[in-house]
C-alpha cells in the first residue's frame, strides 16, 4: 500500500510499504478515507524525535471504513465508517476506567522501553515511532487499530468525512481544554492560538456557556474564522496590547480561564543555543499566567514546550492560579462530539483549508508547517 | 521459609485476601550478595512493581503465579498486596540474590539489567489482566520483506 513516510529531517515521501495486519484479537484494519495533518507531527518532521526512523508512517488523525475485524472485537463490523481517536487505549486499566484514556497504562506498543527511568508509558498514538509506544499512522491506505472497541467510533450518517475527521483529535482536545478549565456559564475565556485546536477550544467554551471568548493570534484569516465559526472575538497581538485588552473586556478581573494552544514552538536557533538559551521561552504561557484572574485556571495544551525557562512561578502562587495540562485528548467525549456534529452545533470542515490526494502529502505538510496560503489543516484522501 | 511462588502453587484454594496477607509475611531470604540498583554490591536488587487494577484473586487466580511470571520461578521473589484506595493489587518482583545471571541468548535479550526482564514480565501480566491480551507492536518494514514501489 502507499503511505506518507518520514524520510529525513524536513523530508517526507509517499512510498510503498507492507499492508498492516491484525496483530491482536481486539484489532481492526481500517481502509482510510480521510486523514489530517496534526501539529504534533511537526517536531517529527523536523527530526526532533530521537526514535523516529526513516520509513515510519505519519498521521495521528484519520477516518475510514472497517475492512477486517479481530475475533474479540464486539462493537464493529466490516463496512462500519469509523473515526479513530488519536489516543490508543485499552479501556480496562484504572486510568481508562476513570475516562483518562490519554493516560492509559496498557497501550504502549514496546514493552522494552517501559523503563520508568527512560519514559513513563502512556497511551499509544498513531503515527509515532514504535519505540516510543507508537503505531503506524493514518496517512496511508490502511491502518491497524488496536483495542478497536475503545478507540474507534462509528460516524453518524449525517456527518460527512470532512467534518468527522476532526473528531479524532482536534475537537476532543478543544473540549478537554474547556473541561480542564472548568468553563462555566458566564465565564470569560481567553485562548492563545487560533489554529484548529484553539478554534475548537473557543467553540467548546461557547457551547459550555461562556459569556465571552477571546482568541489571540496574529493570522488575520484565522481570526476571521474564529469570529465566523466559533462565535468568539479575535485579538491580533501585533496591533493591540493583549493584556490591557483582556483586562478591559473582563471588567478588570482578567479571564476566568486562559488556554494556551499555540502548538509546538520552532526549534531554538543556533544563536540561542550558543548563547546559553537551552530551553523554550513560553511567551504565550507567561502572558496567560499574568492575564488570568486571581484563582483562575490556566490550561496548557499540546507540545507547547518540553522545558521552559523564565516561567512566572511567583504569579502562579501569589494569585492562587491552577495550572493544568494535556498533550492528547481522552476518548470519552468523541461520541458526544459526533452527536453535536450531526446536530450542526459543531462545524469543523472549514478547518480543512487544503484538501489534497495523499500523493501530495509532502506538499500538504509544507503548507501546514509554514502556515502558507492560509493553511490551517491539510486533509488527505488516499 | 517458603518462596512465595511455591506457596501459591501449593494452595489453589487459598483465598485472595489470605494470599495477600501471606505474601506480606513471606520473603525469600537473600542467598548472597548481588549488586543493588544503587551500585552497592551488598544491597539486594530493587523491587520492580506495578499496580494492577483488579483484586488479588484475579491477579493470581487460584493463588498461582500467572504466566509469564511462572517462567521466572527460581529466579525472582514476588510480593503481592492490595493497593490502597481500592486501586487493585500491587504486584512486585525482584531478581533473587545469588542466582546465576543468564547466559547465551537469554543474556543477549536481558542485557546487564535483569530488572528489565522483570519489568517487562510485570507489565505483560498487567496487560493480560486489565486488557485481556498483551499488545503487540506493528511489524515494521524491517521485519517483513521489502516492498518495492
Amino acid at each position: 500500500m502507499r503511505a506518507l513516510c518520514w524520510v529525513a529531517i524536513g523530508e517526507l515521501a509517499v512510498r510503498e510499504v507492507p499492508d498492516p495486519e491484525l496483530r491482536n484479537e481486539r484489532d481492526v484494519i481500517v481502509r482510510v478515507r480521510r486523514s489530517a495533518t496534526c501539529g504534533g507531527d511537526l517536531p517529527l518532521l523536523a527530526g526532533r524525535h530521537p526514535l523516529l526512523r526513516p520509513g515510519d508512517v505519519l498521521g495521528a488523525e484519520f477516518l475510514g471504513e472497517v475492512v477486517e475485524v479481530g475475533p474479540e472485537v464486539r462493537r464493529h463490523r466490516v463496512g462500519d465508517r469509523v473515526v479513530v481517536g488519536a489516543s490508543v487505549a485499552c479501556g480496562g486499566c484504572w486510568y481508562c476506567r476513570q475516562g483518562l484514556h490519554s493516560c492509559c497504562d496498557n497501550a504502549h506498543a514496546d514493552l522494552a522501553s517501559a523503563d520508568p527511568d527512560w519514559a513513563r508509558s502512556d497511551a499509544g498514538c498513531f503515527g509515532r515511532p514504535r519505540a516510543a509506544g507508537g503505531f503506524a499512522g493514518g496517512h496511508a491506505e490502511y491502518v491497524r487499530v488496536p483495542y478497536a472497541d475503545v478507540s474507534a467510533f462509528r460516524v453518524p450518517d449525517a456527518v460527512d468525512d470532512e467534518r468527522a475527521v476532526f473528531a479524532a483529535d482536534v475537537a476532543p482536545t478543544g473540549w478537554l481544554a474547556a473541561e480542564l478549565g472548568a468553563v462555566r456559564p458566564g465565564d470569560v475565556v481567553a485562548i492563545w492560538g487560533a489554529g484548529a485546536v484553539g478554534q475548537l477550544t473557543a467553540r467548546a467554551a461557547v457551547l459550555r456557556g461562556a459569556a465571552r471568548v477571546l482568541v489571540v493570534d496574529r493570522h488575520e484569516e484565522r481570526l476571521r474564522m474564529v469570529e465566523r465559526h466559533s462565535d468568539a472575538e479575535g485579538l491580533d497581538y501585533r496591533r493591540t496590547d493583549v493584556a490591557a485588552e483582556l483586562r478591559d473586556r473582563s471588567g478588570g478581573r482578567g479571564p476566568d480561564v486562559c488556554v494556551v494552544a499555540v502548538g509546538t514552538p520552532p526549534a531554538r536557533s543556533r544563536a540561542d543555543r550558543f548563547g546559553g538559551q537551552h530551553a523554550d521561552r513560553p511567551d504565550a504561557l507567561r502572558e496567560a499566567v499574568h492575564a488570568c484572574r486571581k484563582s483562575g485556571v490556566v490550561v496548557v495544551l499540546g507540545g507547547t514546550a518540553g522545558f521552559v525557562d523564565a516561567f512566572p512561578l511567583g504569579a502562579l502562587t501569589e494569585r492562587r492560579l491552577t495550572l493544568r495540562g494535556a498533550g492528547r485528548p481522552d476518548l470519552r467525549d468523541v461520541p458526544m462530539l459526533l452527536d453535536r456534529m450531526a446536530r450542526d452545533e459543531l462545524r469543523t470542515e472549514h478547518l480543512a483549508t487544503h484538501r489534497l490526494p495523499l500523493a501530495q502529502g509532502p506538499e500538504g505538510y509544507a503548507l501546514f508547517r509554514d502556515r502558507a496560503d492560509g493553511c490551517v489543516r491539510a486533509v488527505f484522501t488516499p | 521459609m517458603v518462596p512465595m511462588g511455591r506457596l501459591a502453587r501449593a494452595g489453589p484454594a487459598l483465598g485472595g485476601a489470605a494470599l495477600a496477607g501471606a505474601a506480606r509475611l513471606l520473603r525469600v531470604p537473600r542467598r548472597g550478595a548481588r549488586p543493588g540498583a544503587d551500585g552497592d554490591a551488598a544491597a539486594p536488587a530493587r523491587w520492580e512493581v506495578v499496580t494492577v487494577d483488579r483484586p488479588p484473586e484475579q491477579v493470581l487466580p487460584e493463588g498461582r503465579w500467572p504466566e509469564p511470571l511462572r517462567r521466572l520461578d527460581g529466579a525472582v521473589e514476588v510480593r503481592v498486596r492490595p493497593a490502597p484506595g481500592d486501586r487493585g493489587t500491587e504486584l512486585a518482583a525482584r531478581p533473587l540474590a545469588g542466582v546465576t545471571p543468564p547466559t547465551g541468548l537469554a543474556a543477549h535479550l536481558v542485557g546487564d539489567d535483569p530488572g528489565l526482564l522483570v519489568r517487562r514480565t510485570l507489565r505483560q501480566i498487567k496487560q493480560r489482566v486489565e486488557a485481556g491480551e498483551v499488545l503487540r507492536a506493528d511489524r515494521s518494514a524491517l521485519d517483513r520483506p521489502e516492498v518495492h514501489g
